[in-house]
């Protein structure tokens, strides 16, 4: 079982997957780390934005790579409106409310998806999702290598905007100290919704690189939430580097333990790093911020 | 608020005729669901409404108790009535697991929640690969309708048996409510430095909460298994448990006797009402409890029996 | 909450919701005196993981009713036509059992579906609670029949049927081809069709010369195979034995094809994805070949064909779900016709004496033995050509099979 041409091959797919973990974990990071908020809809929102890649691929005819331009800011809208609305108002700026108010927005947006939708899982097919690229030691399935490169590319970018933009700035600045930054003008509100609808355009970028090699399907939400939450918590809570590191790592936790464990027992690896890191490491890999 | 706590469980006394006088399956099924998650959300009340640790996986000792109900008949040959007991107790030790973990490294508010819901996800991808739980396929309880093998072919026997778990439940929380034990927890809840100050063992107080949650939410278990005769992993540790363990007190009221009675009642209402609506579309009434749940969160955080205290405010 | 929804109209919600003294009556029974309609439950999942199969089960079901009372309904009660309730399983057992308890309320006279095995084993103990007389369509797993619930009868054969079937059938393609294959994988769902079918296949494979190397489970659903295509390329068996459901089977063979791993060939028993001409359609590069022992009609018998090409025009394809829910419903229909009577108890007595000759199956007589009927067979098919084409038994053949896959 530990020959190397069946371990490299699960090696190079967990990274290529867990790269798109980390695109999501990416969004929820930024979230907590700007508003201290556990998002539980996260992986609602994901749930919503695979459907709306699916749609535009089976009604419109519009390729998953291509929904990109579309779903980013759509998503990104939903964000921002979600907070300013919902979030904020609902749970009246208390912290162990918000997360209850995001544990109702997923249980809504995951049965509405329910009732609207049914439960069959949908999948798409295009012309490339079995194509493979032959490296040598392993064939990857075309899907995965442009998901790799696509993660790649919006970590790139999400930190060029948190860096080197204005935009950015206010929003460390809204992270770090945010009486202060409302002191010094900043509208703290609007910032909170930028993070926010920011992290939810994360997803939607997410969604166009995960559906050719996944699917849609109402309880994705349910099962992402989790894995997004540990790398977050694996990585830091508040550090793109951290999310990134643990994404890949969750993702090699999650390929391995399947070849060794089974279809069914290996998923067992990613909770139970959860449980370890809550426990005697809450603070992560490279956050800073103690329990 | 304190002498509540007897009224309620005088209510509770008198629904014991029910069966006398309804003799529709439908109505008899709606109340012994009514009362089920009652049951289950008094459990959960116990420990994140009097306790403030709220829990997201509830389901963890639930779906133990379960187990250990169908297990113990099936492989043990062990009467399904000492398998309720027992449920209860395994449901207690997968609380004391959970808790001497969480509560030992001082997880607290959304990493105690976290924490919860990835146990309840371990239990149950251990229960779908392994044989002995009957792993994916889950376990059938074979049919066999006598009062002595907790199967009864008349409703009214499961009512009676559910109106006494609740019965338990409510008791219990009515104990908390007037005990030293209560007024620690409750303590430990609104402040925990100040509650350490007083003298008060925090790690024993909650580990105490969660050992008498688990046992309730195991006693559910042992109930399901016998009202619906299967059980698989899914069902035991899945989410949808844990949800409804919560829905229930806070929607109406976390910290009260009455609370999960009242949210049972309200969420199963809205259940039937829904699917008269919609037809039978899955998936409904989960939306309108998510939104009944913001609404509470947004306009009345106490829950639906603070209604009551608002209006009797205004008319003071 | 796991107490889901079934389609209860508004007629139902005022009667439950109406005052204790309209549930004291008991309506429902009231009113099914009186009915010039025979209430029937046909319940699939036609939601959740196994949605495609309860989708074909429900359309099939349907079209027999429709059939049944286009030709007069129920003539020994002057002429009542089949009222079919129709529920959703959701692919969970609770919802079935729910529904099951809905239909009660209801006061069906018969219940026929369910078609997952998972569901069929508590629906069937459900509907025994109420001594409703149940007709399983698919349902394969062997403790359905043998749980001795007298209202329960199967008419299609049983994993144990295709397992003794299959084996010796291997046996034989695989002594033609000089014994090319020794040994096999097994790649099945955890559920209870698929656990059942893998332990029975482990037993029975040593026993004509071909060693199991690996039995590898997954749950339903399965969209990832990668790791598993990976085991079975790294063994290298001779023979892949699938035996899951149709998403997990597509999903399978394509990245089997993917990952180029062509063993030998892939035998399966009870394949979801095998014998179906939808496979065969949307990737036949993936299906050529395959070998299946599995429900099938009797292609020389001129109604099978009949229904296929009316299932064509409904743009459906012709499924095994199709034909054996049809037939399932036809069963009931002339048990019903020899009861003369919608009392569930005389309903019971007739299909346990029914010898029901009207079908279009490859089976012998029909005779129920505790529920299961002894006629029924099964066959073993193969993908050829991009048509599905009966290889064995020799009676109902109409090619010989091709072994092993050309490279």
């Amino acid at each position: 079982m530990f020959e190397m041409e069946i371990v490299l091959p699960a090696v190079l797919n967990g990274i290529a997957t867990g790269a798109v973990y980390a695109l999501v974990a990416l969004g929820l990071t930024l979230i907590y780390g700007v508003l201290h908020i556990v998002n539980f809809a996260h992986g609602s929102l994901l749930m919503l934005a695979l459907y709306g890649v699916y749609f535009l691929y089976t009604l419109l005819g519009i390729d998953p790579y291509v929904a990109l331009p579309i779903m980013v800011p759509v998503m990104f809208a939903l964000g921002y409106a979600l907070q300013r609305s919902v979030i904020a108002t609902a749970s009246h700026g208390r912290e162990d409310n918000i997360l209850l108010v995001t544990l109702g927005l997923s249980i809504i947006i995951d049965n509405l998806a329910l009732y609207l939708w049914s439960a069959d899982t949908r999948t798409i097919n295009p012309s490339y999702a079995f194509d493979t690229v032959d490296f040598g030691i392993a064939f990857i399935a075309v899907p995965k290598l442009v998901s790799f490169l696509g993660a790649l590319l919006v970590t790139v970018l999400l930190w060029l905007l948190i860096q080197r933009t204005d935009l950015g700035k206010a929003i460390r600045a809204v992270a770090r100290e945010r009486h202060g930054a409302r002191l010094v003008g900043i509208d703290v509100e609007h910032i909170f919704a930028m993070s926010f609808g920011i992290g939810i355009a994360c997803v939607g970028a997410a969604a166009c690189l995960l559906l050719p090699s996944y699917y849609a399907h109402p309880g994705v939400g349910e099962s992402f939430v989790i894995v997004a939450f540990t790398i977050v918590v694996l990585g830091g809570m508040g550090s793109f580097v951290g999310a990134l590191v643990g994404g890949i790592i969750i993702g090699l936790t999650e390929s391995l333990g399947g070849l060794f464990l089974g279809e069914n027992l290996g998923r067992i690896g990613i909770f139970v790093i959860f449980i370890a890191i809550l426990l005697f490491r809450p603070a992560g890999l490279f956050g800073q911020r103690a329990t | 608020m304190k002498t509540k706590g007897a009224l309620v469980i005088a209510l509770l006394v008198a629904l014991i005729p029910l069966p006398l006088l309804v003799h529709s399956d439908f109505w008899l099924h709606f109340a012994i669901m009514t009362l089920y998650f009652a049951l289950l959300g008094q459990a959960w009340n116990l420990l994140g409404g009097y306790g403030g640790q709220r829990s997201f996986g509830h389901a963890a000792f639930f779906g133990t108790g379960a187990y250990a109900a169908a297990m113990l008949q099936l492989d043990f040959g062990i009467s399904p009535w000492a398998g309720l007991v027992l449920a209860g107790l395994l449901g207690a030790a997968a609380g004391a697991l959970v808790g001497a973990l969480s509560f030992r490294y001082g997880l607290r508010g959304s990493y105690f929640a976290l924490v919860t819901l990835a146990f309840a996800e371990v239990f149950r991808i251990v229960a779908d690969s392994v044989p002995f739980t009957g792993a994916g396929v889950g376990l059938q309880i074979p049919l066999r309708q006598s009062a002595a093998n907790f199967q009864f072919a008349d409703k009214a026997g499961f009512y009676a048996v559910i109106l006494a778990l609740t019965v338990l439940a409510t008791g219990l929380a009515w104990w908390i409510e007037n005990s030293r034990f209560g007024a620690a927890l409750v303590a430990v809840r609104e402040n925990e430095n100040a509650a350490r100050a007083l003298g008060i063992d925090i790690d024993r107080t909650k580990l105490g909460a969660i050992l008498i949650s688990g046992a309730l939410s195991g006693l559910a278990g042992s109930f399901y298994v016998q009202y619906y005769l299967y059980i698989d992993p899914r069902i035991a540790y899945g989410v949808e448990v844990s949800v409804a363990a919560l829905l229930v007190p806070l929607i109406g009221g976390t910290g009260t006797v009455l609370g999960p009675l009242v949210g049972a009642l309200a969420l199963r209402t809205l259940n039937e009402v829904s699917g008269g609506l919609t037809g039978g579309a899955p998936g409904l009434n989960l939306v309108l409890y998510g939104a009944l749940l913001i609404v509470i969160l947004a306009f009345l955080p106490d829950g639906l029996v603070s209604l009551v205290t608002r209006l009797r405010r205004r008319h003071a | 909450m796991s107490n889901p929804q079934s389609i209860v109209t508004r007629r139902r919600v005022l009667a439950g919701a109406g005052a204790t003294a309209i549930a004291t009556l008991g309506a429902p029974a009231i009113l099914r005196a009186q009915a010039k309609t025979v209430k029937v439950g046909i319940i699939h999942p036609v939601t959740g993981g196994v949605s495609y199969s309860g989708t074909q089960g429900r359309a099939g079901a349907q079209m027999a009713v429709e059939d049944i009372n286009a030709k007069g309904g129920i003539k020994s009660l002057g002429g009542a036509t089949i009222e079919a309730l129709l529920a959703d399983a959701q692919s969970k057992v609770d919802v079935a059992v729910s529904e099951i308890e809905k239909y009660n309320e209801a006061g069906v006279s018969a219940v026929v579906g369910g078609y997952a095995s998972f569901i069929c084993l508590a629906t069937t103990q459900a509907a025994a609670k109420h001594g409703i007389p149940y007709v399983v369509d698919v349902g394969t797993d062997d403790r359905i029949i043998s749980a001795g619930l007298t209202n329960t009868f199967r008419f299609s054969p049983g994993y144990g049927v295709f397992v003794k079937a299959a084996v010796p059938a291997l046996k034989e393609i695989n002594a033609s081809a000089g014994n090319a294959a020794k040994t096999a994988i097994i790649v099945h769902e955890d559920s209870a069709f698929g656990t059942g079918t893998a332990n029975l296949l482990a037993k029975e494979l040593p026993g004509i010369g071909i060693e199991v190397l690996e039995i590898i489970k997954h749950p339903t659903p399965t969209l990832d195979f990668n790791n598993i295509v990976l085991t079975i390329k790294a063994k290298k068996p001779d023979i892949v034995i699938p035996a899951n459901y149709y998403n997990e089977y597509v999903i399978l063979a394509r990245t089997m094809q993917q990952q180029k791993v062509r063993p030998k060939g892939i035998y399966s028993v009870l394949g979801g994805g095998a014998s179906q001409y939808k496979f065969v359609k949307e990737f036949p590069q993936a299906a050529q070949y395959i070998m299946d022992c599995n429900h099938w009609y009797d292609p020389k018998k001129p109604a099978a064909l009949e229904l296929k090409k009316r299932t064509e025009a409904k743009h459906l394809f012709y499924t095994y779900e199709v034909f054996l829910n049809y037939n399932a419903v036809m069963l009931l229909a002339d048990a019903i016709e020899r009861a003369g009577s919608t009392d569930r108890a005389k309903i019971t007595e007739a299909l346990a004496a029914s010898s029901w000759g009207g079908h279009f199956m490859p089976y012998g007589p029909t005779k129920f033995e505790n529920g299961q009927n002894t006629g029924a067979r099964a066959v073993n098919l193969q993908v050829q050509d991009n048509d599905i084409k009966v290889i064995l038994p020799p009676e109902f053949a109409n090619a010989k099979p091709v072994f092993p896959m050309p490279a």
